[in-house]
């Protein structure tokens, strides 16, 4: 039973993390039509910028630290995007390569800095002692990832829904060329969404910090976590999104912990079938 | 109406054709004799290039029936109904660019050929492909175009090798989708006389929007206004009608 | 002209195990075998349009048959090569009508998606497989008794092999089933309508592309005597990718010099620069944003303007 409750919280909190890490990247292809295979490594160095702020400074506090990571990596995300993306709009092929070159750089850039040893990252101190719930025992931080997940969610909700921008952002994602043809600022738009969706991924990973810890390759485990995600709950759509993170983050949870052998198997499968017979996914108005 | 005899080069029977809750062509019913000339008019948003799609098969109808030559093609895919003797030119033009005017219409010869599926053989071996082309070409008198690549020709000229293409393949059914759009005067003429000099053999089929340009073409012609038939019949009767005048003055 | 250019790249092949030492010969035989792996995947990327992220699967696949049956099951080579190439082949044709479900971005990131399963399954069966530790200990095939364990004669086979496989592919490319592809990945519409059927085209080729990949993978195996996971990553695909955009994937050179070019960068840079990766990723990023089309093109666009090129 304990069993069953524990992967449960963990798959409720990885879950999370990953409705945060791919609510950025549905934005970014649901509007620029981009898949930013350089999410997972935007996460990464989320994750290692915050395991040495975090290890550095005791008593740090995570929320400064995770909007601390989240602006520089979305600094770094804009200037990819204004420098680089917005040279390649004609050529769609080129902008998927040029995100995973720009993935090997970052995730390399990573090894260099602070090697190749896996680096954990210390629970905040608040956060430490377990909660207690019918006699249970829950890990605390695991909860409130859960509950950043669903005020991110809101968050996002509310942007989209009921602020100008947001009304932008719909837009340019149901129909880029009307959009710019009502005047809307297109290609600032895309700056703004790119850096978003790369901000939201830097500052997931530090919340996921103590959960994963900082290691190379976290953002080749991660990414593809991402795409499944959109694919299986529509690109664009935030609430498939939402849905699709934790429908992932349970089959990865059990998945890996029953059948070890075959965790890529059950991971991928779903994809696969998504694409193959159900390309717009299950809230997805767009195919990819 | 047309009177029905017993072989017709194309049976259409009850089409339609809706995209979600936007029906864009309903009960149509069309019966072509071979070697018709059909027109198909209509002002814009008619559905008359969705007819044409239905037929060759880029898109499935929701009902309905299409036959041809009295076997029904309605499930066949677009390249099946190719080697059934359909052939079409597009409204956009669909060529390949970067290609010779020769290579594209050795690409038409191709389509119907077992030798497409050849892959241990360069394409120059197969001389009488050439010879074809090249004669195909003469055909419509661009000939001696027949090295450029196809980006380099004018619009006109592009039109023609559509035909050409299309002709190619000796089609039985021909369906032409606005063949005279964007042409200058000369052009027209050129593009006419091309039409005007198909074998009898094969049926043609052809949209223009149009009306005056194409009419001399014409022997029957099918008016369409919001996705049904209006009008079906002998040229000047179809003129002479008054829902004709209707559709075109407009209500 | 052109021809006499050609001509003297490809009596350059000759010169390796006649004038460099072991390492070069060595190295000759690497870019040999990332030669025909790039050939392979430039079928579905250039002449079919079909961008494939998990090419590395077939190369993989291959080598782990191969390495299998010679090590633990006690196969002949001959028999060995025949039962891994078939069975690549026939894998080839199950993931062809499953990624031919989608096109353009769903193409990739099935074929992403097919490759990481091979290689998830790589890593963790390690009963079958001995995971992250690899099969080791291999042996090379000696074909009519002639052993190819010294870097000359192995590169002499490597040689006879990748030019039987770049003929075949320049034929395939040339032939009229080859203008089909050509015509379908730029009107797949026009093509139906002219009686091409566009799914068996792709599939077909999908099909070929991983038979040479595979044949690629046999060669690997052979030269390494040594087959890990690594070979089926994402990074071993993304690294043929680049080969082949870099080389400029439009034409039947390009390819092959994008290949020489990427391991090249791999075993100079690795002695210098210990970022691999890093500089894959800006080479990626100055290819794609300097010259799109790739080298050759540029390269030939370069020749022409200086001899005040017009047709």
């Amino acid at each position: 039973m304990q069993f069953w409750i524990i992967q449960g919280l963990n798959s409720l909190s990885l879950g999370g993390l990953l409705f945060l890490l791919s609510s950025g990247f549905s934005l970014i292809f649901g509007l620029m039509r981009v898949a930013n295979l350089t999410h997972g490594a935007f996460f990464m160095l989320g994750t290692y910028l915050g395991a040495t702020a975090l290890r550095s400074w005791d008593g740090l506090n995570i929320w400064v630290t995770a909007l601390g990571a989240g602006i520089a990596v979305a600094a770094i995300g804009g200037l990819f995007e204004r420098l680089v993306l917005t040279r390649l709009k004609t050529n769609p092929l080129g902008q998927v390569l040029v995100t995973l070159g720009m993935s090997f750089i970052i995730s390399d850039a990573c090894l260099m800095l602070w090697g190749g040893d896996s680096i954990p990252v210390p629970t905040p101190q608040n956060l430490q002692s377990p909660t207690r719930v019918l006699g249970f025992v829950f890990p605390t931080y695991r909860l409130v990832l859960v509950g950043c997940a669903i005020g991110a969610a809101i968050v996002l909700y509310f942007l989209l829904e009921r602020t100008r921008l947001g009304a932008m952002i719909r837009a340019g994602v149901d129909d880029r060329q009307m959009a710019r043809a009502v005047g809307i600022p297109v290609s600032n738009l895309f700056t703004v969404v790119f850096c978003l969706g790369a901000g939201i991924a830097g500052a997931a990973g530090v919340l996921g910090g103590p959960i994963l810890s900082a290691y190379p390759g976290l953002d080749a485990d991660m990414l593809p976590l991402a795409l499944i995600v959109v694919i299986l709950g529509g690109i664009g759509s935030l609430l498939g999104a939402f849905v699709g993170s934790f429908i992932i983050g349970f089959i990865y949870t059990f998945g890996t912990a029953l059948f070890p052998e075959l965790a890529y198997i059950i991971l991928f499968l779903p994809m696969i079938f998504v694409i193959a017979f159900r390309p717009q996914g299950l809230f997805g108005r767009l195919s990819a | 109406m047309t009177p029905r005899t017993p072989d017709h080069a194309l049976e259409i029977i009850d089409l339609k054709k809706a995209f979600g809750g936007l029906v864009v062509t309903q009960d149509i019913s069309l019966a072509i004799r071979q070697g018709e000339r059909r027109l198909i008019i209509g002002p814009n948003g008619a559905g008359k290039t969705t007819l044409f799609n239905q037929i060759s098969g880029d898109l499935r109808p929701n009902s309905g029936q299409i036959k041809l030559f009295g076997t029904d093609v309605t499930q066949f895919a677009a390249y099946k109904r190719a080697h059934f003797g359909l052939s079409r030119t597009y409204q956009i033009i669909t060529l390949f660019p970067g290609d010779t005017l020769e290579h594209n219409v050795t690409l038409g010869l191709l389509g119907l050929r077992p030798s497409r599926w050849q892959m241990w053989r360069p394409l120059s071996f197969y001389g009488d492909l050439a010879t074809e082309a090249r004669r195909t070409l003469d055909a419509v008198g661009l000939l001696h175009l027949a090295e450029h690549p196809v980006s380099d020709i004018a619009y006109g000229e592009k039109r023609r090798v559509e035909l050409a293409m299309a002709l190619a393949q000796k089609p039985r059914v021909l369906l032409l989708d606005e063949p005279l759009a964007g042409l200058s005067n000369t052009e027209r003429t050129q593009v006419k006389s091309l039409i005007a000099s198909i074998p009898r053999e094969t049926t043609v089929l052809m949209i223009e929007h149009d009306m005056d340009t194409a009419l001399d073409l014409a022997e029957t012609i099918t008016l369409l206004n919001y996705g049904r038939v209006i009008v079906d019949g002998y040229r000047d009767a179809v003129i002479a009608d008054e829902r004709t005048r209707e559709v075109y003055l407009g209500v | 002209m052109k021809w006499i250019g050609v001509a003297l790249l490809a009596a350059s092949f000759l010169l390796p195990p006649v004038f460099a030492g072991d390492y070069y010969i060595n190295l000759a035989s690497q870019i040999l075998i990332a030669a025909i792996f790039a050939l392979s995947l430039n079928l579905l990327v250039g002449f079919g349009g079909m961008t494939s992220l998990g090419h590395a699967s077939y190369l993989g696949v291959a080598a782990y048959i191969s390495a299998l049956l010679t090590s633990r099951y006690g196969f002949g080579h001959g028999m060995a090569a025949i039962v891994s190439i078939a069975g690549t082949t026939t894998m080839a044709a199950f993931f062809g009508v499953i990624a031919l479900r989608a096109t353009g971005l769903g193409f990739l990131m099935i074929t992403l998606a097919l490759s990481q399963v091979l290689w998830g399954l790589a890593y963790r069966m390690s009963n079958l497989t001995n995971g992250d530790n690899g099969i080791a200990g291999l042996t090379r095939p000696a074909p009519f008794g002639i052993s190819l364990d010294s870097p000359a004669s192995f590169y002499w086979f490597a040689l006879i092999v990748a030019s039987f496989a770049f003929l075949m592919m320049a034929t395939f490319v040339s032939s009229a089933f080859g203008s089909s592809l050509k015509g379908v990945r730029d009107q797949p519409r026009r093509m139906a309508a002219l009686g091409f059927n566009p799914w068996l085209v792709r599939w077909i080729t999908f099909i070929y592309a991983g038979f040479w990949g595979g044949v690629s993978g046999l060669l690997y195996v052979y030269y390494n005597k040594y087959i890990h996971p690594t070979s089926l990553s994402t990074t071993s695909s993304a690294e043929a990718l680049l080969g082949v955009i870099a080389g400029g994937s439009a034409t039947l050179g390009g390819p092959v010099v994008g290949a020489a070019l990427v391991l090249l960068l791999k075993n100079y840079a690795s002695a210098y620069i210990e970022r691999w990766n890093m500089l894959l990723g800006l080479v990626f990023l100055f290819i794609v944003l300097v010259m799109p089309t790739g080298i050759v093109p540029a390269l030939s666009r370069l020749t022409m303007g200086l001899r005040g090129g017009s047709r």
